[in-house]
């Protein structure tokens, strides 16, 4: 049998570090000894494979969770899922979850005095089809102010979970708006150094798939790592 | 290749990430009456020796007979129904996590070296831009772990214990293992890059 080959490994400036100062919670979270290097075995290319059993029929749709409609823009968001080789990734298991158009998440520990939407609970699933393509249908989020410095404020952004393939594919990300002028001031969005792969974050105003009369559109693709060409170590 | 692209950055997990759809048996791998199960008993704290409470914890094992529940393993070796390896535990206001699991056997490593019984652990959180990844590894499995290739290539006096997670004294049912995760400080825990 041919060794299976393990993942490709991410140049540095494409994927933030753990210690970034500028966004202060990494001050003592960060380890300080450098990190073990760890071959891909079977531990590591093996992972949770989920799909459709863990979806409920509305869970993709964050503005039919409730009795009325939440308040609002409503947005289609929507891409594909696929690795570095540009493969799609189909039956992948998605998570999001998000601030309401006020800015504020249904949770004890945000304080933030922005009122709550009593139709919006913030939180969706869906997978990816043979295609590897996904829908969500929700709200535009808010920006919220988040305590890192006096006059710190997050860009508006939804939190994507995503497994893939394998134990090392698994990605948890945030997707941002095109045009956000909170970008530029954000240390979470900036501590990818390299600029390119910062805009992978940003998602695309998509008119064509916006449905007229009720939904603007944004496309976001979601790219997880791929296969390494060389087969792995054992 | 024409088509490469690089890979989505990672961002922070941050401190709502209750609001996801809950995960359906969370940390509880197998049942508590399971005639193998353990409890593994966490706890993670930062560099200020202060816990971290708003903390998501992610773990991939194989079975009992160490054989994955996933496409990739096609070893000749028995699945057990049920039983996918794939838990979720979200730290309480003092830092602890409780997983109720199995076990692993052992798993084939690189060069023909065997693996000791461990479980892939990664840890989300605010303040953590991408997840830390660690493995658990069981004290009271001494022969298999001097095996180890991951163990031993770590050799640094004091830092391969930091993956040990140690049996309990006080019995019952099931056995307890503590497995402490420390972010910094003196016995800072392994985390690996993969």
């Amino acid at each position: 049998m041919d060794q299976p080959t393990g993942y490709n490994r991410d140049p540095a400036a494409e994927q933030p570090p753990y210690l970034y100062p500028d966004y202060r919670s990494t001050v003592l979270r960060a380890p300080k000894r450098p990190l073990v290097p760890l071959p891909h075995t079977l531990s590591e290319i093996t992972g949770p494979v989920y799909g459709h059993e863990k979806v409920g029929p509305l869970d993709h749709d964050l503005t039919r969770q409730h009795d009325g409609e939440p308040l609002g823009e409503r947005i289609i968001v929507h891409g594909q899922v696929m690795d570095t080789h540009g493969r799609p990734l189909p039956d992948a298991l998605m998570e999001i979850w998000q601030a309401n158009s006020a800015g504020r998440y249904r949770h004890d520990a945000d304080n933030h005095p922005a009122p709550l939407d009593p139709n919006f609970s913030g939180g969706g699933r869906c997978t990816s089809d043979a295609d590897g393509r996904y829908r969500f249908v929700t709200i535009k989020p808010a920006a919220y102010p988040w305590g890192n410095d006096p006059n710190a404020w997050r860009p508006a952004h939804i939190h994507f979970s995503l497994f893939g393939t394998a134990f090392v594919t698994r990605l948890i990300t945030q997707m941002y708006f095109p045009g956000d002028p909170l970008l530029d001031c954000d240390p979470i969005f900036n501590s990818t150094a390299d600029a390119a792969a910062r805009q992978r974050l940003v998602c695309r105003l998509d008119l064509e798939k916006t449905e007229p009369e009720w939904a603007l559109a944004y496309e976001f693709d979601i790219v997880l790592r791929g296969r390494d060409a060389t087969p792995m170590e054992g | 290749m024409s088509d490469q692209r690089g890979t989505t950055p990672s961002q922070t997990i941050g401190p709502f990430h209750r609001i996801m759809v809950p995960w359906e048996g969370g940390a509880e791998l197998v049942a508590t009456d399971d005639a193998d199960a353990i409890r593994i008993q966490g706890r993670i704290v930062d560099g200020a020796g202060q816990p971290v409470d708003d903390c998501v914890i992610e773990v991939w094992q194989a079975n009992v007979h160490g054989r994955y529940a996933h496409a990739e393993d096609t070893r000749e070796m028995p699945l057990v129904a049920g039983f996918e390896g794939f838990g979720r535990a979200v730290t309480d206001g003092d830092g602890r996590f409780d997983i109720v699991t199995v076990k692993p056997g052992c798993v084939p490593g690189p060069e023909e070296t065997v693996q000791a019984p461990h479980i892939s652990l990664s840890v989300f959180a605010r303040g953590l831009l991408k997840q830390l990844v660690t493995r658990i590894y069981f004290a009271d499995e001494t022969a298999a772990n001097d095996q180890d290739p991951v163990l031993r290539s770590i050799t640094e006096a004091g830092r391969r214990e930091t993956l040990l997670a140690l049996p309990r004294a006080a019995g019952g049912a099931p056995p307890v293992y503590d497995f402490e995760i420390r972010l910094q400080g003196p016995r800072e825990t392994v985390f690996f890059d993969v």
